[in-house]
């Protein structure tokens, strides 16, 4: 029992998740599930985007939906209206990302609490508003059509679902990887101290208007660049990618899987997802549930599935080290040091 | 160390502190004492920067620090803890105490990315100044514990070497022994005598008479936003406008 | 001059009920700290009510607007229950978000059971008066005095009866409240239920010269959120201000700058105040 507890949080579980997913294609003859998983993985990067402002430092963005449709719509019009090659105008709308991060955090990051979540609806709304409204830019409620998929190379050709799929799980783990470095590193715990309170952050001598937008740039560049891979897979949007619902599914991921923890963005995207799709009937009312299941969340299970599985087993550690503390002081002190890379890290960073 | 002149903060018409002057010396232990709503805890917002004075002069080893950012002031020396000690539960002690360094280390985002040699040698340096601290306020045997499952008293002691960690010069006490039993009031002060041993100036707010008689050097007395007396424990006990002051709102000062 | 006329009835009538939703947002949000996101959903849940009411049960109007304020209330009352009360302790993003799954749950269990077409209203007031060159709907007539004289009725509960005494005392001072001996529990029911009736008014009035969809809350909410924070938080004054000075910049934006962007005036002008102001306009000091 114990073996299979420490599985579950060591590295091992992440490379056997990523093996998992390179082979998935393999043994799955359903093109649709690969297509399914190729989204959710987009969805994913998007979620992990959310995690950094949100999860780590503690800001409830609400217009996270309208940079990822930012991002779409940034690849959907260079590519439709100006004859640009996909990869290009990725790259166009990673930048549109940061630099709409930038401007709508610098303003917006100076208001605390509930101030900075009803902007950022705004900013979400206004952002759906003017996708539907600028028609001259935006084609308006008709959406863009005939988007160009990423261009491939030799043989690969990302139109097909299995190349698409490999594209994408290429971008998730290089989103993951930074996510995972970033939250372990000094960055990720001046981050957190600011989501513990602005004033105790400030008092140990953060700065916290450069953080607090250096942590929303990344977000948003998360969003745009899973924007534009999702115009690129699903090749025709609209002005319906900014719904504000989409930005609450989202939190439906974060919070399933585990806000602020490293592979809770994953795990809820997925879960959800194919809960969704196993209850098709169901994806128009999928709110009764998802509504409920928010609120029973918050109360009881406030930090997901991976967030109170780390409290549980740090917890325990923490005790079995207290009992080894009779024994002998060097055993304390070499399980607090850490060895880097060790699950016992994870405990303590991701939380 | 520190000094403060005409320091006044209003708000609305309401003046909560009101052309305060005084000054704290280094290496020993200033106390603020007051009634509730003397206007302490503003005053230390003041000083740590957390708000901007309406009027005044804030001072901090001859260096002009009125109105400048908290986080500036953080970074010139100056730590504080708060009246409700905030720490982040889901995480072990120790690493509460690693973002403590933080001011004094370099990294951005692009050291992350690249994993640099700097960030490394800056987390290390982190690491073990937490332990040290850990260390200083007698916890080491307690690191890995999760913080929600720490004492009270343990959860003040881990926000002082939160504060240490900052490895500052002035260090600023807002009510360290609220809601502890007198024991640990008293294993506390031995705590904040040893920080001045090591050459730290403390400045408190506390409502603990007899904790602060016996420990403090120099103790002004707020009322209604004024300095009414100052001067050493000696001369506050005996001051017949504190003994005023506290009888007014019914609070007792003997010692 | 009879055409700008006309635009101040209808940012008139706009305010009022703009004004009576942030009532209950800035009551709300003045005695829990909560920005409620599904305040926006029961006023949605309140049109439907009186929908219902009305053309399935065939009773009058009158009585629709009752059953909704009476329905809404309740539920009002259970989200604080339920809700809101196990939170008051967590940290506050948990709050914001369990209002969002509230939000979503009312919208998807009204879609369900009236699908998601857009509904109209019936009303027994559809004469049209005329003043001069003015035409008024009697409806609009109606709004303006229904939202004024419930904010009127308000207005008296606050100040002349004690739990409205110990609203006003809450919202300004939560831990003093306690210490008074203030039943915190009755006092934050009590708010929650007002908010459901002032909401679901709203929405009975509203809704017969508007739309019913299981989406009509959403710009609303948005809007009394820009109106609060116009208004200062927790301020009763400043909601029903608020609201008009949106109201009225809605109506004559949208007749003389541009139709298409008239939902956006709101947002710009949040975005300008609090970019300018980032505690909001009319805030007292900094607490």
């Amino acid at each position: 029992m114990d073996r299979l507890m420490n599985f579950f949080v060591s590295p091992v579980l992440k490379w056997a998740l990523l093996v998992l997913a390179v082979v998935f294609p393999l043994i799955s003859d359903n093109e649709y599930h690969i297509y399914v998983m190729a989204t959710a993985f987009i969805w994913a990067i998007a979620v992990y985007g959310m995690n950094i402002i949100t999860g780590y430092c503690g800001q409830l963005n609400l217009a996270h939906g309208g940079f990822f449709a930012i991002g779409a719509y940034v690849v959907a019009i260079l590519t439709v209206d100006h004859g640009w090659a996909f990869w290009p105008a990725f790259i166009a709308a990673g930048l549109a990302g940061a630099i709409f991060g930038f401007l709508v955090g610098v303003v917006s990051l100076r208001l605390k609490e509930h101030y900075f979540a009803i902007f950022t609806l705004c900013v979400g709304f206004i952002i759906y508003l003017l996708l539907e409204k600028w028609e001259a830019l935006t084609h308006g409620s008709l959406g863009i059509i005939n988007i160009a998929p990423p261009e491939g190379f030799g043989f690969v050709d990302f139109t097909e679902t299995v190349p698409f799929y490999y594209l994408v799980l290429a971008f998730l783990v290089l989103s993951v990887w930074l996510v995972s470095r970033l939250s372990r590193s000094l960055l990720g715990r001046t981050f957190l101290a600011i989501r513990i309170s602005d004033d105790l952050a400030q008092s140990l001598g953060i700065n916290l208007m450069r953080n607090k937008v250096l942590a929303f740039v990344l977000s948003t560049v998360y969003a745009a660049s899973a924007g534009a891979l999702y115009a690129g897979v699903v090749r025709f949007i609209g002005p319906a990618e900014a719904d504000v619902v989409h930005t609450f599914d989202m939190i439906t991921y974060l919070l399933v899987g585990g806000i602020g923890t490293l592979m809770g963005p994953l795990l809820g995207t997925l879960a959800i997802t194919w809960l969704t799709q196993m209850l098709q009937s169901l994806e128009e009312y999928r709110m009764i549930i998802f509504g409920p299941m928010l609120v029973i969340l918050v109360i009881f299970f406030p930090r997901g599935i991976v967030g109170g599985f780390l409290t549980w087993r740090g917890r325990r550690l923490a005790n079995k080290a207290s009992q080894q503390d009779q024994g002998g002081e060097s055993q304390a002190s070499t399980q607090t040091s850490g060895t880097p890379g060790a699950d016992k890290q994870e405990a303590g960073n991701n939380a | 160390m520190l000094k403060i002149s005409n320091l006044t903060k209003r708000f609305g018409g309401l003046a909560a502190v009101n052309n305060v002057s005084v000054e704290f010396p280094a290496n020993q232990v200033n106390a603020i004492i007051g009634p509730n709503g003397a206007g302490k805890s503003t005053f230390f917002n003041l000083v740590a920067g957390a708000m901007p004075p309406s009027e005044g002069r804030i001072e901090y080893q001859g260096m002009d620090i009125t109105g400048m950012a908290p986080d500036r002031i953080a970074r010139l020396g100056v730590a504080r803890t708060f009246q409700t000690t905030m720490l982040f539960d889901q995480s072990t002690v120790l690493d509460n105490l690693i973002v403590g360094h933080r001011l004094r280390t370099q990294s951005r985002l692009w050291d992350v990315i690249i994993n640099s040699k700097r960030l490394r040698d800056e987390e290390k340096k982190c690491r073990s100044r937490a332990a040290e601290v850990l260390d200083f306020v007698g916890l080491s045997h307690i690191g890995h514990r999760y913080i929600a499952d720490i004492s009270q008293e343990e959860r003040k002691r881990v926000a002082f070497a939160l504060a240490m960690a900052t490895d500052p010069e002035l260090v600023l006490l807002d009510e360290p022994a609220g809601g502890i039993n007198p024991e640990e009031t008293e294993n506390l002060a031995d705590l904040i005598r040893k920080m001045v041993k090591h050459g730290i100036t403390v400045c408190l707010i506390e409502h603990k008479m007899d904790m602060i008689m016996s420990l403090a050097d120099k103790i002004m007395v707020l009322d209604h936003g004024e300095k009414i007396a100052e001067g050493t424990p000696e001369q506050i006990k005996n001051d017949p406008v504190v003994i005023e002051a506290y009888l007014g709102s019914e609070q007792d000062v003997e010692a | 001059m009879d055409l700008f006329l006309q635009q101040v009835l209808n940012g008139l009538t706009l305010g009022s009920i703009y004004g009576l939703v942030a009532l209950g947002l800035t009551l709300v949000y003045g005695i829990l700290h909560v920005p409620n996101f599904a305040h926006g959903a029961l006023y949605m849940v309140g049109a439907y009510v009186a929908y219902f009411t009305m053309v399935d049960l065939g009773l009058n109007y009158w009585l629709a607007m009752i059953a909704a304020g009476a329905v809404v209330a309740f539920l009002s009352v259970l989200c604080e229950r339920l809700v809101f009360h196990p939170l008051r302790n967590a940290p506050p993003i948990h709050d914001k978000i369990a209002a969002i799954g509230i939000l979503l749950f009312l919208e998807a269990v009204v879609q369900m059971y009236w699908g998601a077409d857009f509904r109209r209203m019936p009303t027994p007031y559809t004469e049209i008066l005329h003043f001069g060159g003015l035409t008024i709907p009697a409806q609009r007539l109606l709004i303006i005095a229904g939202a004024f004289g419930l904010m009127g009725a308000l207005h008296l509960y606050l100040k002349k009866t004690m739990t409205g005494a110990t609203i006003i005392a809450m919202a300004q001072n939560r831990e003093g409240a306690f210490l008074v001996g203030i039943d915190a529990n009755r006092v934050a029911m009590m708010t929650f239920a007002i908010a459901g009736v002032l909401a679901a008014v709203g929405a009975t009035l509203f809704a017969p010269i508007n739309l019913v969809y299981p989406a009509m809350g959403h710009l609303l909410i948005m809007k009394a959120f820009v109106i609060i924070i116009l208004g200062g938080m927790g301020s009763i004054p400043g909601a029903i201000v608020g609201g008009l000075i949106i109201g009225f910049a809605e109506a004559l934006g949208g007749f003389y700058i541009s139709n298409e962007y008239k939902d956006v005036i709101a947002f710009a002008l949040l975005v300008v105040i609090l970019s300018v102001k980032p505690t909001g306009l009319f805030t007292k000091g900094v607490r």
